[in-house]
């Protein structure tokens, strides 16, 4: 037992901060380097390049591959449950979004349908306070997310998102009801964003740096954790440290490799839009071939792999 | 009471029982001499030679050469019975189709397959769209419905931003390629704004989706257990004018009709003339106007059958035989498939051309109720096309 919550606050230092299920995917096997060839997007990673970074997604570890627009998933997590209900599979699909994706129509059709058509999946929620610079005071009026789980018959708990073993225990009792019962749960789990929204966002024009300062020293779900496995004995200063300076080596050497490698081939450009390609694709592909031989000075393909 | 005024007040009489109602497959008076309308058209294979006698279809007649009389909703059904039947993986599903649904298309079903396979959803399209994109993105077979094509916009974004990008996006890790959706489309004759549309282009703009329409019963089955088959999603609208008006004698066998690939329903060599869906009888009337009043004149009609990807070669060879083109669809005539065809015909046949290529669409407005006729590209505008092309 104390190994594996020795290992879940490893990966969460290892990555202390989580993003549209980054953490997730850690826990469940994806590797660093797998994470850092999609962030390069290089000719390892498994969607070849064609989305932005952090667009996980890994059929070995049944994890769909993200997508931008918000709450989307949402209808197709409850989808994918009714077929995997039907198969009688004995599994439930679990789906994540904010409290701001929570706005959105998706949403509305994916938990009503969840409950109407009996679907075994796990709405989970993380209400950070946050939709890039929209503080949830502005995202809704009602209580929460979990007030609106009633509204569609729904099974709803909420829980505090910055304690890993409320959180772990919510999960395991949703996904026990959702399995054996064959309907929806809907968990909302709340936090706050210490972090800004993105890199390209600098949220101290939007909100106290006193207000996140104090959320990230008295309230951190990280160093929660740590006090945890410190009082059970289980941690020490020491370990602290080495695996600081492990960890952060380890990432830099992933960093490095995937920095180094090439871009997929531009083959890729045109692949896998449908599962063949088609009349007007594969004739579009000619036409950028022959650009590239007439103007090579304009296109410089010496970063992406060959055919 | 003279002879001259009784025969008279009856003509009057007959005119005035034959006054036009805009429905569906109203029996018209003929006009020029020409008996429009679906039920008088020869395009539609009334016999069960006459079926089987298609290429296409030449492998069934050698193992099941049974046919029997369907419409244009029967075949539906009948292609999804076929589907459920044979994928174990396959559920339908949208707004009202366990009890048949409002066009009767999936009549039976829920009685035959079970509740757990043939349901209905709640009232929300953009749930209908993401449920079935979620359902094959494990693998199974999600043949969606939606009430009325005017109505799928709210799954616009799911259709565009998730199923069409969801092989690509993952990099082929996973894909929605077991997803249909079928919505009944076009002119009904009283259907207005909201259903009357035909969508075809919003979507034919969108990499990494397929767009698949149908004239007959015959075509209606074939294309649509090929589309719920292909390994990527595919929209499959049916004009619902043609739901009870187009009859035929369909094999009662699992067959497919290729997608991808036009048809060419007429040979010719004076000009070729391309639609789909129900604007084929339209097109095929205003070619027998056409031939009557220019003789000599002998015009080549192609089905494009698939929108997206829409069979170039096909149109290529053949306004390369004729050099004269045109395009009719119901869709408002500004960025419509016929913008898409004339230019690619532009690019491919520049220099055979003999005549700039012709659209007969809807206008640029809203699909009007009470200006219905002065709207459709009706027989009478695609004859004047035709006259104008080959005149040119």
């Amino acid at each position: 037992m104390n190994k594996k919550k020795l290992h879940i606050y490893l990966l969460f230092l290892f990555f202390n901060f989580q993003y549209r299920e980054a953490f997730m995917l850690l826990y469940r096997g994806f590797t660093m380097d797998e994470m850092m060839n999609q962030c390069f997007s290089n000719d390892m990673d498994y969607g070849k390049g064609r989305q932005m970074p952090i667009h996980y997604g890994s059929k070995k570890l049944n994890f769909q591959t993200i997508s931008s627009p918000l709450g989307t998933q949402i209808p197709q997590a409850t989808g994918a449950a009714y077929a995997l209900k039907l198969s009688n599979s004995r599994a439930c699909t679990i789906c994540f979004f904010g409290e701001g994706a929570a706005s959105e129509g998706d949403f509305h059709a994916g938990l009503n349908m969840a409950a109407t058509l009996k679907c075994p999946v796990i709405f989970m929620c993380r209400n950070n306070g946050y939709a890039i610079s929209t503080p949830a005071s502005e995202q809704y009026k009602g209580d929460g997310i979990a007030s609106r789980g009633i509204g569609y018959g729904i099974d709803t708990i909420r829980v505090d998102g910055n304690d890993i073993w409320a959180v772990y225990n919510a999960t395991k009792a949703a996904r026990e009801i959702a399995v054996e019962e064959n309907k929806p749960v809907l968990i909302e789990a709340m936090t706050y964003r210490i972090g800004h929204h993105s890199t390209s966002d600098d949220s101290t024009k939007y909100r106290d740096r006193k207000e996140v300062e104090e959320r990230a020293q008295f309230d951190n779900p990280v160093t929660r954790l740590r006090r945890y496995l410190e009082h059970k004995q289980w941690w020490t200063q020491e370990e602290e440290d080495a695996w600081r300076k492990e960890v952060r080596s380890s990432l830099m050497k992933s960093f490095n490799a995937a920095e180094k490698r090439k871009k997929p081939s531009l083959d890729h450009l045109f692949s896998e839009v449908y599962d063949e390609l088609t009349p007007n694709l594969a004739s579009q592909k000619q036409e950028l071939e022959e650009l590239l031989k007439k103007y090579p000075e304009y296109y410089s393909t010496e970063d992406y792999a060959s055919s | 009471m003279s002879i001259i005024s009784k025969v008279a007040r009856r003509s009057i009489s007959i005119r005035v029982s034959q006054q036009k109602r805009g429905y569906a497959a109203g029996t018209a008076q003929p006009q020029d001499g020409i008996q429009q309308g679906v039920a008088y058209s020869h395009l539609l294979k009334r016999g069960p030679e006459d079926a089987l006698r298609n290429p296409e279809l030449a492998h069934i007649s050698a193992v099941n050469g049974e046919t029997t009389k369907m419409n244009l909703f029967q075949a539906v059904n009948d292609a999804m019975s076929i589907a459920l039947a044979t994928d174990d993986n396959a559920v339908v599903f949208g707004e009202d189709v366990s009890f048949g649904g409002v066009f009767r298309a999936t009549t039976g079903l829920a009685e035959k397959f079970g509740k757990d396979r043939v349901f209905n959803t709640p009232l929300t399209e953009q749930g209908i769209a993401g449920f079935a994109i979620g359902m094959a993105a494990v693998g199974h077979t999600a043949i969606a419905e939606i009430q009325f094509a005017d109505y799928i916009f709210p799954a616009f974004d799911q259709l565009v931003n998730e199923a069409a990008k969801y092989r690509y996006r993952s990099g082929n890790q996973f894909n929605v390629g077991g997803l249909t959706v079928r919505a009944p489309c076009s002119a009904v004759g009283h259907g207005g704004h909201y259903h009357s549309q035909s969508p075809e282009a919003f979507f034919a703009h969108c990499p990494g989706l397929k767009i698949v329409s149908p004239r007959s019963p015959i075509q209606a089955k074939g294309l649509l257990l090929a589309s719920i088959r292909d390994r990527n999603p595919v929209i499959f609208f049916e004009p619902k004018n043609l739901y009870r008006a187009a009859v035929e004698e369909v094999p009662v066998a699992d067959y497919e009709l290729p997608l991808g690939k036009a048809e060419v329903l007429k040979k010719g060599s004076d000009v070729t003339i391309v639609g789909y869906g129900a604007q084929m009888y339209t097109l095929e009337n205003a070619i027998q106007l056409a031939e009557k009043k220019m003789p000599g004149l002998s015009c080549e009609l192609i089905d494009l059958r698939t929108i997206v990807p829409w069979d170039v070669d096909t149109v290529v060879e053949s306004v390369n035989k004729t050099g004269r083109l045109v395009i009719a669809h119901e869709a408002p005539k500004s960025s419509g498939m016929g913008a898409e065809i004339a230019s690619t015909i532009m690019e491919r046949c520049f220099l055979r051309l003999e005549a700039p290529i012709q659209r007969v669409c809807g206008w640029d407005t809203p699909f009007p109720l009470i200006f219905e006729k002065f709207y459709m590209p009706s027989m009478i505008r695609c004859f004047d096309a035709i006259k104008t092309s080959v005149n040119y």
